[in-house]
């Protein structure tokens, strides 16, 4: 299987996935690394994630608790116990996604799978019982369809409960419907809006206002049940057929929904959209047209097939190109120098409590990541000027100084590990200081600091 | 047009200032010396996690309250204020600027946030300074930032996001300047060199290490000094020191966070800690800045405020009509503003939380007016879009 000419190991793992080492059995050749995205989740199998069922039982169960105290009943040491197991239980999730970044054999499956989260962002609302919903997004609408359809993967996040609460769905109630007569209440646009503007045809994907409010009044009925699942209630349901971008959905409002979700997600406009999301996320914020439409084509060509479009993106000779444009977000700048220590998923798994809060989240979110809440439904910014300011760079290489010492018992000799994490990125500038620098930890936090290491 | 499209026109025409549409109109009353916003400085404080007006200021002159608030209010009563409100003791440093007019509050005001009390969505919509009829996420950029994009000859520090916490209400496409004190960079002086010979063929990284570098070299100088504050508010007293720096240089507009209101248990002690950081953070202020402090306005305000009775664990939930503190030299203090709705059950929105009675982005143009000399629709239309001004407040001197 042939890999296109100058795609290298060091590609593959700098640019597409989280640093060197390329990990040993990691597919190399485009056609190998879309076979495998259409194979086993082995990251996720090795490992899994609590489902939003369990997670909905503790929320139950917490709510259960406070509305005993309401009653006068002593119930503190309860609530704070099913209030810690929650907590807990999204520290597991951030544990988990460092662990399966650190320790897959297929990174760019990962990287691919974090850039699908960005783009159907949906972060964290309404405190405890909204914390662990972005993990459930992920898992149950995002991983399992990495290697199928972006119509499969819209559809999925679209229905799913994190989306419908984080977009305000549930609030959005057709003013002629039965419940909107009743009580006077009407339209949240939020989420129509967004499936067109973010997640689908993109800002200039030629969709009107009369076409958000429209496709708001079809998803009118969509609602999140107490048990956090996702309910359809006819009472809300906007009556009417509902024309969206000039195709008229008319029928039964579950299926219209399900067949406008197909349309959005196969419209031209989508395909130009996603291709160049892509393409700004993994090479260029000024990507080349022709990698953009190499992309667009196979999406068009394969009707949306996730793999087949990445492929495209790994066989444009763009993907090899010599310069690293990009910046490594802090998610990927942790996992890859991580990787490069030699620290594995299970021990961040195992890290104490306190040194996983100091030592990886309270950083993360000081170098501008606070993982989970990002700015807005937009995700988190491409552009590496919005990463390396100066606060956030300080909070950078505070990291590269202080940290690798706790995680690993002996650091590395830094010339060599400058070598072993950039291979021929590094310069001679930075081998030269990291061999002069006055300790180990100098120079493994000056080769960490360097922009080698934080650019891909 | 619909309002979204207008306002990416705005912005649109901001990212080059001279195709500005407002820009012929615009007057900048204060900025015709060589900074651009002339010499007054403006503090905004993000109060996050929902602050109890009724508590910071208790409206003793309303005979609900103490009935309302059983557990809360069984303490100190605070200090008098002007016989209807009392000052939460945990401020009471404050009460010689009070008597100085340079303390005031709003009382009863809010966002245009209504019903659903999610922190996040508040503070998004207070910092969007957008209102109902613009849905928060549709605005993308923060007003402090909005107001930048309208002032030319904005520099890359002529506004400063202070303190770790990230402050939407800076986002956007105009410049500015971040850098939180408790960030130290404990370099030896043989790393920083051999770090400035790595970045030194990367523009980016040069330019934000070399000012990393400078500024927490400033911070450690001041440690050496012994001007770093210590004891229990010291990471809030830096934070006012950097503050301060800054304005004396060539910063006018400065924006930070306070947390920790979210008081839901034990009110009584929980809100204390809070409280008096802000009124600590307040006075080091005024004392950095010295002379300046008669050129400052500090704004601070919070996402919503909190149900008027006390909850069965001695807190509050989350509410609707809250409060803001202004303090400063500019200001003309000394005054409780706003309009009172009283405590009576009929009277409270929804029958539990304080009415609002005004919009905080109304004190905050008004404001922006008095310092800035902004025109009236660049504030209705650019930085507070949808808001009508009301009658001048005459809130500054």
């Amino acid at each position: 299987m042939g890999r296109p000419m100058g795609l290298t190991d060091e590609h593959l793992a700098i640019r597409f996935g989280f640093g060197l080492p390329l990990p040993r059995s990691a597919p190399r050749s485009p056609a190998e690394i879309a076979a495998a995205l259409r194979g086993r989740d082995r990251a996720a199998a090795d490992w899994p994630l609590t489902s939003l069922a369990q997670y909905s039982e503790m929320i139950q169960a917490l709510q259960e608790i406070k509305a005993r105290a309401k009653t006068g009943a002593n119930v503190k040491a309860e609530e704070d116990a099913a209030q810690a197991k929650i907590v807990r239980l999204a520290n597991l999730g951030h544990r988990t996604g460092l662990a399966r970044a650190i320790d897959s054999a297929e990174p760019f499956r990962e990287r691919l799978i974090t850039f699908f989260a960005d783009h159907f962002t949906a972060n964290a609302r309404g405190g405890i019982s909204g914390i662990y919903m972005p993990f459930a997004l992920v898992e149950e609408a995002i991983r399992p369809n990495i290697g199928k359809t972006f119509t499969a993967m819209l559809k999925a996040v679209t229905l799913h409960p994190a989306m419908l609460i984080f977009l305000d769905q549930q609030s959005s109630i057709g003013p002629n419907s039965a419940m909107g007569l009743r009580q006077g209440k009407g339209l949240n646009e939020n989420l129509a809006r967004e499936l067109m503007e973010l997640h689908t045809l993109g800002v200039d994907g030629g969709y009107s206002q009369d076409d958000v409010r429209q496709l708001a009044e079809l998803l009118t009925g969509l609602t999140v049940e107490a048990d956090m699942t996702t309910g359809f209630e006819p009472r809300r349901v906007e009556p009417g057929a509902e024309t969206v971008l000039g195709q008229s959905y008319d029928s039964d409002k579950i299926g219209a929904i399900g067949r406008v979700l197909h349309d959005l997600a196969l419209h031209p406009a989508t395909a130009a959209h996603i291709a160049r999301k892509l393409a700004v996320h993994f090479l260029s914020d000024t990507p080349d047209p022709a990698v953009i439409e190499a992309m667009r084509a196979a999406f068009i060509a394969s009707e949306g097939d996730i793999p087949s479009v990445v492929q495209a993106l790994l066989s444009h000779p763009a993907a090899s190109a010599a310069v690293a444009e990009k910046l490594r977000q802090p998610f990927d700048f942790i996992v890859a120098a991580a990787r490069g220590l030699g620290v594995s998923g299970q021990q961040i798994q195992d890290m104490e409590a306190g040194l996983f809060k100091r030592g990886i989240m309270v950083p993360m979110e000081e170098m501008g990541q606070r993982m989970k809440y990002s700015p807005g439904p937009d995700g988190w910014p491409e552009q590496a000027e919005a990463w390396v300011t100066p606060p956030r760079l300080a909070a950078r290489i505070d990291w590269a100084m202080s940290m690798p010492q706790r995680l690993v018992t002996e650091l590395p000799e830094p010339v060599a590990f400058a070598a072993f994490v950039l291979g021929s990125h590094a310069s001679q500038t930075l081998l030269t200081a990291a061999s002069r620098a006055e300790s180990r930890r100098d120079g493994v936090g000056i080769v960490l600091s360097s922009p080698e290491f934080n650019r891909r | 047009m619909d309002r979204r499209q207008f306002i990416k026109a705005g912005l649109a025409g901001a990212c080059s200032l001279a195709a500005h549409p407002l820009m012929s109109t615009v007057t900048f009353a204060a900025s015709n010396g060589t900074r651009p916003l002339g010499e007054n400085r403006l503090i905004v404080v993000i109060l996050r996690g929902a602050m109890d007006g009724l508590d910071i200021l208790r409206p003793f002159g309303d005979a609900n309250l103490p009935r309302y608030r059983p557990k809360i209010l069984s303490g100190d009563k605070g200090s008098d204020l002007d016989g209807f409100f009392w000052l939460h003791p945990a401020m009471k440093d404050l009460m010689p600027l009070w008597s100085a007019g340079q303390l005031g509050f709003v009382h009863a005001a809010s966002s245009p946030y209504r019903d659903k009390r999610s922190h996040f969505a508040g503070q998004d919509m207070l910092e969007a300074g957008s209102g109902l009829d613009v849905p928060d996420p549709e605005v993308r950029d923060g007003w402090l930032n909005r107001l930048l994009q309208a002032v030319p000859g904005i520099t890359g520090d002529t506004a400063y996001s202070v303190g770790i916490a990230e402050m939407p209400i800076l986002k956007g496409i105009a410049p500015f300047a971040a850098w939180a004190p408790e960030q130290s960079l404990d370099l030896s002086a043989a790393c920083k060199i051999l770090l400035d010979q790595v970045y030194e063929s990367d523009p980016l990284f040069h330019a934000a290490a070399s000012q990393a570098m400078e500024l927490s070299a400033h911070l450690a100088e001041a440690d050496a000094n012994g001007k770093k504050p210590t004891g229990p508010f010291s990471d809030d007293l830096a934070l006012a020191d950097f503050t301060a720096a800054r304005l004396l240089e060539d910063t006018r507009i400065a924006s930070f966070s306070i947390s920790g209101w979210d008081t839901h248990r034990t009110q009584a002690g929980a809100i204390a800690k809070p409280a008096e950081r802000l009124a600590q953070v307040i006075l080091r202020l005024q004392q950095g800045l010295g002379a300046t402090w008669g050129k400052t306005l500090l704004v601070a305000m919070t996402e919503f405020g909190r149900t008027a009775r006390e909850n069965g664990t001695g807190g509050t939930d989350h509410g609707t009509g809250g409060a803001m503190v202004l303090a400063g030299g500019a200001l003309k203090g000394g005054r409780v503003l706003g309009d009172w709705p009283g405590l009576d059950e009929a009277a409270l929105f929804e029958r539990r939380d304080l009415m609002p009675t005004t919009d905080v982005r109304a004190w905050a143009g008004h404001a922006l007016r008095g310092m800035y000399g902004f025109e009236k629709s660049l504030i209705e239309q650019t930085i507070f879009p949808g808001l009508i001004l009301p009658r001048d407040p005459g809130l500054l001197l």
